[in-house]
């Protein structure tokens, strides 16, 4: 969290980073030239810190649990599929977690990620560990994020390379029968439309 | 290339450190340079291939030392330098007005440029272009080819020269390799292939992992005649 900034203003308290600085000039170099507009950039920060996030994708994945004929066409066409939920963006492919199989997504060249439907990557999506680590050794990732998968799960890694960008369709929760497709969603955390979660049962899910 | 980016089965790195509730920027100037990113592409001062492999063209220990935003800002300076909208001279003189209190830039702005650049957050994209037809079918074994071009590619080191068998035929998409290097969009097929994990790593290879990379077409040669099997 070290240089953060809450406000806009300039009163900075602490000195302004190089970092910062450098920014902050590069900006007013583009603006000057009208490249750059400052409010198209406060419009674009403010839709990935508010709108673009993983809440879109769990309406997606509601949607899957609770519609088989949504299901397969999101499986069979992604893009095309979200379209009709008001999402685009991105060029979509949807993998479906089964008792025996389990998706993982990775970026091992850059940071390709749906950023449609569940916004910027974390930093440990784009980290050199992740990105070096979980096409060779995705059991040892996995579980080092809690998830310990039976030795006969097949896990299907997806180094994602293309501007085709992919989300993990995770298995639906036992338990969750009588839920509808909005509390459904609220229970799809981002991770596990990357495939480093698996969805738990809500608490008293079991009767 | 064979560049420093190129990190699938890369030894040495430690563990994953996850940050709870983390937040989308870390400090105000990463949104910025997220904006200023955006901004360029919209209007299409460079394309996503040609600024990936600006980032690629970081010297490599550079690239370790930055974080990712601090990847993205080199990039956007290294490509508006080399495309001559701005020079270096030019930026070190501004941080230095900054620096002193005084921003000579009139304020501007351009709400159509903020609809555009939410448009591409949103709306359709242009990835998918018309092209020939594929020439593998679903179930084709394939073999990568084993080259180490210089410039820009998406097929990763770890999987040249590798055995794959083709599970999705995505169709056309824009080629980077040349899209990257001003030599045009030249789409075509791209795949989803499948590689065995043995045939990756060899023995330290975990039991059913297979790794599945979309690669296009120009990337494969056919490895044997069975056809639409597998």
């Amino acid at each position: 969290m070290s240089g953060s900034h809450g406000d806009h203003g300039h009163h900075h308290r602490e000195p302004e980073s190089a970092l910062s600085l450098r920014v902050r000039a590069l900006e007013s170099l583009l603006v000057e030239k009208k490249l750059v507009a400052s409010d198209a950039i406060d419009r674009i920060v403010a839709a990935y810190e508010e709108d673009i996030g993983p809440h879109n994708g769990a309406k997606v994945v509601a949607r899957a649990w609770v519609d088989p004929a949504y299901r397969a066409r999101l499986l069979a066409d992604g893009t095309a599929a979200i379209e009709e939920m008001g999402f685009g963006g991105v060029d979509l492919q949807v993998v479906e977690n089964t008792p025996g199989v389990h998706n993982l997504v990775v970026c091992t060249l850059c940071s390709c990620y749906p950023h449609a439907l569940i916004g910027l990557p974390p930093v440990w999506y784009k980290s050199f560990e992740y990105r070096s680590r979980a096409v060779r050794e995705p059991r040892v990732v996995l579980h080092e994020f809690g998830v310990d998968l039976p030795a006969s799960t097949e896990i299907r890694i997806w180094d994602s390379s293309a501007e085709l960008r992919y989300l993990v369709l995770p298995e639906r929760p036992a338990g969750t029968e009588r839920l509808g497709e909005a509390d459904l969603a609220k229970l799809v955390t981002r991770d596990s439309m990357i495939g480093v979660a698996v969805i738990k049962p809500p608490a008293g899910a079991a009767r | 290339m064979n560049g420093i980016h190129d990190m699938g089965g890369m030894h040495g790195f430690g563990r994953v450190e996850r940050e709870e509730n983390e937040p989308v920027f870390h400090a105000r100037w990463e949104g910025r340079v997220m904006g200023i990113s955006r901004a360029c592409s919209v209007q299409r001062i460079f394309n996503i291939d040609e600024s990936r492999h600006a980032i690629e063209r970081m010297p490599p220990a550079d690239y370790l030392a930055s974080s990712y935003y601090e990847r993205w800002l080199d990039r956007n300076i290294r490509l508006l330098v080399e495309k001559g909208i701005i020079t270096r001279e030019e930026l070190e003189r501004r941080i230095a007005q900054l620096a002193a209190g005084t921003d000579p830039a009139p304020p501007h702005t351009d709400p159509q440029l903020a609809d555009r650049m939410l448009q591409v957050a949103k709306g359709r994209t242009h990835y998918r272009q018309p092209g020939p037809p594929p020439r593998f079918a679903l179930g084709d074994r394939v073999l990568t080819r084993h080259d180490a071009p210089a410039g820009h590619t998406r097929l990763p080191r770890y999987a040249r020269g590798k055995p794959g068998v083709i599970v999705r035929v995505h169709g056309t998409f824009v080629f980077p390799d040349t899209n990257a290097h001003g030599q045009g969009e030249q789409p075509h097929a791209l795949y989803s292939v499948r590689f065995d994990a043995g045939l990756l790593w060899g023995e330290s290879a975990e039991p059913r992992a297979p790794v599945h990379i979309d690669l296009w077409e120009r990337y494969l040669l056919p490895d044997a005649p069975a056809r639409g099997t597998s």
